[in-house]
């Protein structure tokens, strides 16, 4: 498995970096990591004529507070995120989904920018982000915009990422819901990557439900916030009848994806089997 | 003799494999060495109208590409497969040829059509990339049923309904009347899925031809190179055999897909000499998954019947193999007399009967895969029997004790006739269900499963009694059956002048510990140290013959070559000895080294003898020099390795997931000269089995393009999938060769996946699931459990 | 269009010039001739490639060489120190944690990692922590009970 040849070029600022790609030609391709971009190019379905690397670009990789929230630099590792306390505290639904991903050796590589731009439907991050209600930050030559989760994630393999745009941060807000949540999946028995992967950050005030987001990975051609379940629970008292009854609206009003792994009505009970486990978890 | 048997000695091999050292056929680079590239096809039937390979020869670095018919045009028509199965008339099997590069027709996804050779590895795949074929692309069929009805896709034009051969085995009428008498009948249609073998080293092959000399070396990762060099030469390109030399060093693992002879290994031999220069071939793992032969693939209807003892009164077995486009080297003997011939399993059923039909399919081609044919028999076998425990409300272990052939020996009591052709050699099943029963404390565990079905969590627990044939196999046997080779083994037993020890031998190892158990064997015979004992494998230069590894054979039958050549060094030292203590041979023993005469401190050493050999001035009359002999075992009998097993899942009614709790087994693989490798064969074998229950199988669509042909797609066993094993043997000597070994290396894939599906199925019992299908995939699992509740 | 790189292999310094294409795993084995890491698939799927890429274990088919210029390697053939085997070469043999060894360099990378993060990981740490590396020989029991070894010895 050899990719095509390419003229590479390593960035040695985020500036340079950007100014490679300023042109926005679809046969430059940005390389962070490299496990989503490297195993497509080997298979030649992917044969960018140029690619321009951004890994090692410490101004990328962090993880610090900033202005109410945690701010991720783009390269920042899986292993990383997973293993940052910070995270782990604030953010638990991010650093378990991110511990979660692939084997170690793929976490030790893998960043979170290169899989949030590859935006592979069973990539196990996306719903993290949903749930999280994260933003991307991107920048061009123009400057920066931050992009909604909503907004980003468009359909299969499409984000709203420009070619001549860097993923640069991920901000995850600061607050109660976000500290109170979990990553649950149900992983494909062969390449592990999520047939359902279910995020939900829920903050309870005496016992009601005040805020719940559920994000799904893996269910749909894009991952995407679930309101029916997040709506049957809003301000109800968190019991398990609650639950239950929340969780069994999961994937309502969704077109939902069909397999080998899983036919779509097996994906949609898994989803609500997942949703139930998440929220009880937290509950 | 020595006190090195039966220990538990760390492996010699290792030191090499663990430090980096290991010299796998791809990491051979040898001076002014090319790269091959090979273009396959990407449809499952097609038309092959035309192959332009001339952009791909005009690419940098390219030195050569080829088709079909380059080779065509030499007269060379292709593989040849190495058994003879023929129909029930009598006609022979249909036998259609197996092209090394396809001319007329591509016949599976991944069939080769066309090679390039250049300097670089990523040049040729560059140039591969250029090579234009033109397919009228044809409808397929990779059902075997389907391929036999009517109106199919027809793979060959003489070979109607796709039918290689019919075949059966047993006594139809007593079985049928035996069934129509029985008071009740247990029937299964059962799928035995295809699956790939994924030895985890990709099959490489280098040709290397020197014009100087006019002969050709292979490299290839095979199990058995003298057989290749064999096929390659007599059959395939009609070399003559000395001129050619087939080394396999180090191979990473070959579970029966490194048996066969590949059309890789003739073309890089073939390219080499065209090019005078070597050739390398190493498999992406894109292409082993198209490429390699496959395993299993087998659609049964099965029929056992019971009296109102529930005695079993007949089994009666109606199975279609599938085995792919082509013919592979073993392909018609393991859905044939490595099947019918264990259908008898460890019971007294009276009456057997087995009806085959054997299909080519626009599939890769099925050949052995770890077990081959004796997991499909033992899986039906035990399948029927825990279906059969619940139909008639009896325990699984108590309806297996009921009808197991009492103990024998084959000393005492002789050996057991069966009603499918084979007299196993010894056995005692009953004793190994009982340990199997204790170590896993059963009754416990049917406590725990009750328990947790009061807390709605499903544990299963299943069982499977096996017995296999092994240390295949008596040359005269397996002649009569079809088999176009002897099975025999060679061993070379060369005592060098200091009483260092060279073994040459004709088993291959890759992955079994020869190196090491070979040495205990040879080291505990002679009572020298192991490091004093050297085996060499893996080369026809050094090797006289072999036939090869596979059928859990190196031990029983390499091995008992080993100690034939040994006899004979023992036989000829005495002589010296004698001489030289001037003493009567039959005065004479031989224990700890040295040769000493009875009753008196007069001894002589290993390596006086040896050095007297080769230094023969003090020497018997009338007897040659040196101390070097070789040998060839042909085993009397196959040997009959048995065990059962227990395995323990819970199923996760909510998604279907299945976990392996616990696993248990008691085997009796005969008399044994490591049990830490024996051990390690069966934990191996086990996962395999598992990896067959519940996470892997070829899964192609109707077209023929196969749906899972990556790891990402094709669940390969992981160390978190499966638990720590609890295994017990016993010991039932095998009464035919010189260790009263019989064999470890496909037990455990034998035994493991009818206990995984039992275990699933009785789980599922309150949601009234009576069968189910490998691999017990979370959603089939889910699916049933919905469909039955 | 090759690019110049220096990268550090068990302990010595490399320069060469590599296509930008070619991986980590090839520059090891072909350009550097230490063969002891192994290609088993094209997905980085089955870990037979692991090295240690600056303290950290990778798998060297998804890494192009010119990703780790100026970086450190450690690969199986750096492992021993001294003609010492490493604690955990050690418990692969101690264990019986190979049989036909081409995955067995990976899997002790693995292994290696593991024993880095974390002293004393029990069974199922150990089992979750080698899934990125298959193993078609042993079962995994005796890759288990290697870890299991190494770690009381390191």
């Amino acid at each position: 498995m050899i990719p095509n040849d390419f003229d590479y070029q390593k960035a040695s600022s985020i500036d340079e970096a950007v100014s490679l790609i300023a042109q926005g030609d679809e046969d430059t391709k940005l390389l962070a990591g490299g496990h989503s971009l490297l195993p497509v190019m080997k298979l030649r379905l992917s044969m960018p004529a140029k690619v321009v690397d951004v890994g090692q670009l410490q101004e990328l990789n962090y993880i610090r507070e900033e202005g109410g929230a945690l701010a991720i630099g783009a390269v920042t590792t899986h292993q990383q995120l997973a293993s940052s306390e910070l995270v782990q505290q604030k953010a638990p639904a991010l650093a378990q989904a991110a511990g979660v991903i692939g084997d170690p050796q793929v976490r030790n590589v893998g960043t979170i920018g290169g899989s949030l731009a590859h935006a592979d439907p069973a990539a196990d991050y996306p719903g993290a982000i949903f749930a999280l209600d994260g933003e991307i930050v991107v920048q061009s030559s123009d400057g920066k915009r931050t992009i909604s989760a909503k907004e980003f994630f468009v359909d299969l393999y499409t984000t709203a990422l420009e070619a001549n745009e860097l993923i640069v941060e991920i901000r995850i807000p600061l607050n109660a819901a976000n500290q109170n949540s979990c990553y649950l999946k149900f992983p494909s028995p062969a390449s592990r990557f999520p047939i359902v992967g279910c995020a939900v950050a829920l903050h309870k005030d005496g016992g009601n439900c005040q805020e719940v987001r559920v994000g799904f990975s893996g269910v749909g051609n894009a991952a995407f916030r679930d309101s029916a379940v997040e709506n049957a629970l809003n301000g109800q008292s968190v019991n398990d009848q609650a639950i239950a009854n929340a969780a069994a609206q999961a994937t309502d009003g969704v077109d939902v994806l069909e397999d080998a792994n899983a036919s779509e009505d097996y994906r949609r009970h898994l989803a609500k089997v997942f949703a139930k486990r998440a929220l009880t978890q937290l509950a | 003799m020595g006190n090195l048997i039966g220990k538990s000695v760390k492996r010699v091999e290792d030191k090499k494999f663990i430090t980096g050292n290991g010299e796998y056929t791809d990491d051979i680079k040898l001076s002014r060495m090319t790269y091959a590239s090979i273009i396959r096809s990407p449809h499952a039937h097609a038309k092959i109208r035309s192959v332009d390979v001339s952009k791909a020869k005009d690419a940098p670095g390219v030195v050569g590409a080829f088709v079909g018919k380059d080779l065509a045009d030499q007269g060379i028509v292709g593989v040849p497969t190495g058994w003879q199965v023929n129909f029930k008339n009598g006609d022979q099997m249909k036998e259609p040829p197996h092209p090394i590069l396809a001319t007329d027709k591509a016949r599976h996804v991944g069939d080769a059509v066309a090679v390039v050779i250049a300097e670089t590895a990523a040049q040729a795949k560059d140039a591969a990339e250029l090579v234009e074929v033109d397919y009228e692309v044809l409808d397929a069929v990779v059902t075997a049923s389907k391929a036999m009805e009517a109106g199919a896709p027809q793979l060959f034009e003489d070979v109607p309904n796709n039918v290689i051969f019919d075949w059966e085995l047993g006594d139809k009428d007593s079985t049928d009347q035996a069934l129509a008498n029985a008071a009740h009948v247990t029937k299964l249609n059962i799928v035995n899925q295809r699956l790939i073998p994924n030895a985890i080293e990709p099959r490489s092959a280098i040709g290397d031809y020197d014009p100087s000399r006019d002969q050709y070396t292979l490299y290839s990762s095979t199990q058995n190179p003298h057989l290749i060099r064999l096929l390659m030469c007599a059959f395939v390109l009609g070399l003559p055999e000395h001129k050619v030399r087939v080394v396999a060093r180090d191979v990473g693992g070959g579970f029966g897909s490194k048996i066969f002879h590949y059309i890789e290994e003739t073309l890089v031999t073939w390219c080499s000499k065209q090019l005078c220069r070597p050739v390398k071939w190493t498999a992406e793992r894109s292409e082993s998954f198209i490429s390699d032969a496959h395993g299993r693939d087998h659609e049964t209807v099965a029929e056992m019947g019971f009296d109102s003892n529930q005695n079993i009164v007949g089994l009666r077995v109606k199975t279609i193999a599938n085995l792919g486009a082509y013919l592979s080297t073993f392909a018609p003997a393991v859905p044939t007399y490595l099947y019918g011939t264990l259908l008898q399993g460890l019971y007294t059923t009276p009456a057997v009967h087995v009806d085959v039909t054997a299909v080519a399919t626009n599939t890769v081609p099925v050949d052995a895969y770890r077990g081959a044919g004796r997991p499909e028999a033992t899986y039906l076998l035990e399948r029927l029997l825990d279906t059969a425990a619940t139909e008639l409300g009896t325990d699984p272990a108590e309806l297996r004790l009921k009808n197991f052939i009492p103990p024998f020996d084959g000393v005492d009591q002789p050996g057991y006739q069966t009603q499918v052709a084979l007299q196993y050699d010894s056995g005692n099943y009953e004793a190994v269900l009982k340990k199997a029963l204790e170590i896993s404390n059963y009754e416990q565990l049917r406590k725990e499963q009750e328990e947790a079905r009061k807390e709605g969590r499903y544990l299963g627990i299943g069982f499977s009694t096996y017995i296999e044939a092994c240390g295949i196999a008596p040359s005269a046997v397996v002649g009569a059956l079809g088999a176009r080779a002897g099975l025999y083994e060679s061993a070379a037993v060369r005592v060098q002048p200091t009483g260092k020890v060279s073994v040459y031998v004709g088993s291959h190892s890759h992955g079994q510990g020869h190196d090491t158990t070979f040495a205990q064997l040879v080291a505990d015979y002679f009572g020298i140290a192991m490091d004093d004992v050297e085996i060499n494998h893996g080369d026809t230069e050094s090797v006289a013959f072999g036939m090869g590894t596979y059928g859990s054979r190196s031990l029983a039958v390499g091995g008992s070559a080993i100690v034939k050549s040994m006899e004979k060094i023992k036989e000829k030292g005495a002589k010296i000895a004698a001489h030289l203590l001037e003493a009567s041979e039959n005065d004479l023993e031989f224990a700890e080294g040295k040769w000493t005469v009875k009753g008196t401190d007069k001894s002589v050493g290993f390596g006086d003898v040896s050095l007297t050999a080769y230094v023969p001035h003090n020497y018997p009359e009338n007897l040659e020099p040196g101390l070097d002999f070789t040998s060839f075992y042909d085993p009397a009998n196959f040997t009959f390795p048995f065990g059962a097993h227990i395995a323990v899942v819970e199923v996760d009614a909510e998604t279907g997931k299945v976990e392996v709790k616990k696993y248990f087994g008691c085997d009796d693989v005969g008399n044994v000269i490591n049990p830490m490798i024996v051990e390690g064969q069966l934990h191996g074998g086990i996962v395999q089995g598992i990896g067959q229950a519940i996470l892997e199988g070829a899964a192609y669509d109707a077209e023929g393009q196969l749906d899972n042909p990556s790891y990402m797609d094709y669940a390969m066993p992981r160390a978190d999938d499966v638990p720590d094993f609890e295994l017990e043997r016993t010991v039932t000597p095998c009464p035919h060769n010189p260790m009263g070994a019989k064999g470890a290396g496909e037990a455990g894939t034998i035994g493991a996946a009818p206990a995984i599906v039992n275990a699933v199925v009785d789980a599922l019992q309150p949601f009234g699931v009576k069968d189910l299908d490998m691999p017990l995939s979370p959603q089939k699992v889910w699916r049933a459990i919905q469909q039955s509740s | 269009m090759k690019k110049q790189v220096q990268i550090t292999v068990n302990g010595v310094s490399y320069r060469g010039e590599v296509e930008p294409r070619q991986m980590l795993v090839q520059f090891l084995r072909e350009n550097l001739e230490l063969t002891g890491t192994h290609v088993g698939c094209d997905t980085s799927s089955c870990g037979a490639c692991t090295v240690v890429l600056n303290g950290r274990t990778v798998k060297a088919c998804t890494v192009l060489t010119v990703q780790a210029d100026l970086g450190e390697v450690m690969t199986v053939e750096g492992l021993a120190s001294n003609g010492e085997l490493h604690p955990i070469q050690e418990g692969f043999r101690e264990q019986h944690g190979l049989q036909c060894g081409f995955c067995t360099p990976g899997m002790m990378m693995s292994a290696w990692q593991l024993l880095q993060d974390n002293k004393n990981p029990s069974e199922g740490e150990i089992r979750h922590a080698l899934e990125g590396n298959f193993c078609r020989c042993t079962g995994y029991h005796n890759i288990v009970k290697s870890v299991q070894y190494a770690a009381t010895k390191m």
